[in-house]
């Protein structure tokens, strides 16, 4: 061979958590003994997790994709030729045909499994810096508007219009301003914003940066989960090298302005994923939620003017600014413009990541993408936004996965998880759990959410141990209690615990032991107030 | 129970409240770093902590308490989480967490901790845990005991 070949194993850690290590040392020490030259480059995930880890191979033709490789098939690809890209029975084949991945329509995930995530030269190559290169050509107030028409909403959950958002900073009066990430990605079934830090996190950078541009911020802060080691590790080498290569600093790409960007270190505390709990933590304090008004984006972090946005959108905003606002907003349906990088889990037999517009169908995900479970046993209920997210009945599996639609159902898209669990799943234990999920992590500020999740768990485990008249008077509490928490809570955890529990009850009656479509209290008006 | 610092965890502790004193929402990272170095947050730090700081006794008592990551007496040698939340529960991981109490007790004391997450961001390789902070995906429960048998061979 003539020239050396260019071999990819992923350093993410789901890929590392598979023995993607133990394979890139295979591969460099079977090289080595066959005298073969080769470059090992450790980029991000496909998001193919059942194939992880996948190794490619850069041919003259293709990237070509075997997997999943573990270290001891590595002398057996030698042996079939797969630097040259020669079948194997690990092989898949071009990796962008595998068609899991060739039916995606990636935007913010275009360069994540593709690129060396840590090489400037190879994230410029691929269309890096081209987003915050434009905004610096314009005016705050036309990157404000840009934002805006593209419809971008915050992807953490909340979807709340993203230029809203930065023109309500932009035009607050203050000598200081922030731009904070949420990367506090609490939500189980949820790793999107993990795979962006580890496998691109340049594109973090870069729409930090625009934002902070537009909105006349000097400092910035990623707020990153203890959790994910990794992923404060890549982004502090990430942030020191675009200083260094004159990205951030105090002269941002020679404009004159500055940007300076940190990372801060959870805890552990679920609820430091709310917004104002988190602002609480950066400040040095406990993550206690802070009632709203003030709005962070009039006085956020150190009182001052903030913008708070997730890591999936900010890493949206340079392909915005790239390709401009109008072909970010083609994709998707109604009020819910773009993409969305859905994460399909749990107990699923093709598990990964699925960037796609929104209105596609959860069967579609399900079904097309997820290939049923990976028990091969019949799927039984589907949690969809994470751990405050609805379990989804087959019945409602045809509705387009977009935040108005699944409003209305009483759901919700959240962060775009989505966890599959098979027939063998109680879903009594798993209302009780999300209660109990609650009583750990409630910040314990406001009485609905502090007191209503531990009653819940007991109220629950009344329903299992009572019968007849006391167990409909139990049902009844559970009820009451559940409106209480929505109506009457802080923030998003007390005001959404009820919504895996009533839909748990609503959908799956039979595990609480009630007779299936009994008598049902009507929804009344639960999901209204939301 | 507040015992002293022993000397060199004094010294630990000055050197990094003088470092993060000035920096804004200093406390935070501060904690950090301790637990780095010492393996924990001793009682005994709370006061000066709470000097440097401009808080009381008390606050930065509330503050080191809030938080799960924070742990107040020594750790184990190793640390072992495993995950139990919807994506590792549809995959058994309740049961993983039952073998993975019984493979800590079957072992020397203090070798050891086990300890419950709620995701690990793992939830397409589930089951999911985290041993001395290296992930580990798929996991079933030969694969458990593997893992920490292993870590008994280390020292």
């Amino acid at each position: 061979m003539s020239q050396a070949v260019t071999v990819y194993v992923p350093r993410d850690s789901a890929a590392r958590a598979v023995g993607a290590d133990q394979v890139a040392q295979a591969i460099a020490a079977t090289a080595r003994s066959r005298g073969l030259e080769l470059r090992i480059v450790r980029n991000g995930s496909r998001g193919l997790f059942w194939l992880e880890p996948l190794v490619e191979v850069i041919t003259p033709e293709a990237r070509v994709a075997y997997g999943p490789v573990c270290a001891d098939d590595v002398p057996a690809l030698f042996d079939a030729g797969f630097l040259c890209g020669h079948p194997h029975p690990l092989g898949h084949g071009p990796t962008e045909q595998i068609p899991y991945l060739a039916a995606q329509q990636r935007l913010t995930f275009q360069r994540v499994g593709v690129t060396d995530p840590l090489c400037l030269a190879d994230y410029q190559a691929h269309g890096g810096w081209q987003g915050l290169n434009r905004a610096l050509a314009m005016s705050s107030d036309a990157v404000v508007d840009e934002i805006t028409r593209s419809g971008l909403r915050g992807r953490g959950g909340a979807a709340f219009p993203a230029g809203i958002k930065w023109r309500t900073v932009q035009q607050a009066q203050a000598a200081r301003k922030y731009v904070v990430c949420n990367a506090d990605e609490g939500d189980s079934g949820t790793f999107s914003d993990r795979m962006i830090m580890e496998g691109d996190p340049y594109a973090l950078i870069e729409g930090m940066t625009i934002s902070a541009l537009a909105v006349g911020a000097h400092q910035g802060y990623v707020y990153v989960r203890a959790e994910y080691p990794q992923a404060i590790a890549v982004l502090e080498e990430a942030i020191a090298r675009a200083t260094g290569a004159g990205w951030l600093g105090a002269d941002v790409a020679g404009s004159g302005r500055p940007f300076r960007l940190a990372v801060r270190k959870a805890a552990g505390a679920y609820i430091c994923g709310e917004e104002t709990a988190m602002l609480e933590s950066l400040e040095g304090r406990r993550g206690m939620v802070r009632p709203k008004p003030p709005l962070p984006a009039l006085q956020g972090l150190f009182g001052q003017p903030t913008v708070v946005n997730n890591v999936i959108t900010l890493a949206t905003v340079p392909v915005i600014l790239a390709r401009g606002a109008g072909f970010y907003r083609d994709f998707g349906v109604g009020r819910s413009q773009g993409t969305l990088p859905f994460q399909l889990g749990g107990n699923v037999r093709r598990g990964g990541l699925v960037e796609m517009a929104f209105g596609l169908s959860l069967r579609e995900l399900l079904e097309d993408f997820g290939g049923g479970t990976r028990s091969g046993r019949p799927i039984k209920a589907v949690q969809v936004g994470g751990p405050l997210g609805a379990y989804v009945p087959e019945h409602r599996w045809d509705t387009p996965l977009d935040y108005e639609a699944y409003a209305a159902m009483g759901a919700m898209l959240g962060h775009g998880g989505v966890v599959v669990h098979d027939d063998r799943a109680d879903l009594r234990q798993l209302a009780r759990y999300a209660m109990a999920f609650c009583a750990l992590e409630s910040c314990g500020k406001c009485t609905p959410c502090r007191i209503g999740s531990t009653r819940g768990v007991e109220v629950i485990d009344r329903i299992a141990a009572t019968t007849g008249e006391r167990r409909e008077r139990q049902l009844q509490l559970l009820h009451e209690l559940c409106d209480t928490m929505v109506h009457g809570s802080l923030c998003a955890l007390g005001g959404m615990t009820p919504y895996p529990v009533l839909s748990a009850l609503e959908h799956y009656p039979q595990d609480f032991g009630l007779a299936a479509g009994g008598p049902q209290r009507p929804r009344g008006e639960r999901h209204e107030a939301v | 129970m507040s015992h002293a610092l022993n000397e060199d965890d004094a010294r630990t502790l000055a050197s990094l409240i003088e470092d993060h004193r000035a920096m804004p929402g200093g406390l935070l990272p501060l904690l950090h770093r301790l637990q780095d170095q010492l393996g924990y947050v001793p009682d005994g730090a709370l006061s000066s902590l709470a000097q440097a700081f401009g808080l009381s006794r008390a606050e930065v008592h509330g503050v080191v308490s809030f938080y799960h990551f924070f742990r107040t007496s020594p750790p184990a040698r190793h640390l072992v989480q495993v995950c139990q939340a919807e994506a590792c529960q549809a995959c058994d991981a309740t049961a993983l967490m039952t073998h993975a109490h019984a493979l800590r007790d079957a072992g020397p004391a203090g070798e050891v901790d086990v300890e419950a997450v709620y995701c690990l961001g793992l939830c397409a390789s589930s089951p999911a845990i985290m041993i001395d902070g290296q992930p580990h995906g798929r996991v079933t429960p030969q694969a458990l005991s593997r893992l920490m048998q292993a870590l008994e061979k280390v020292t």
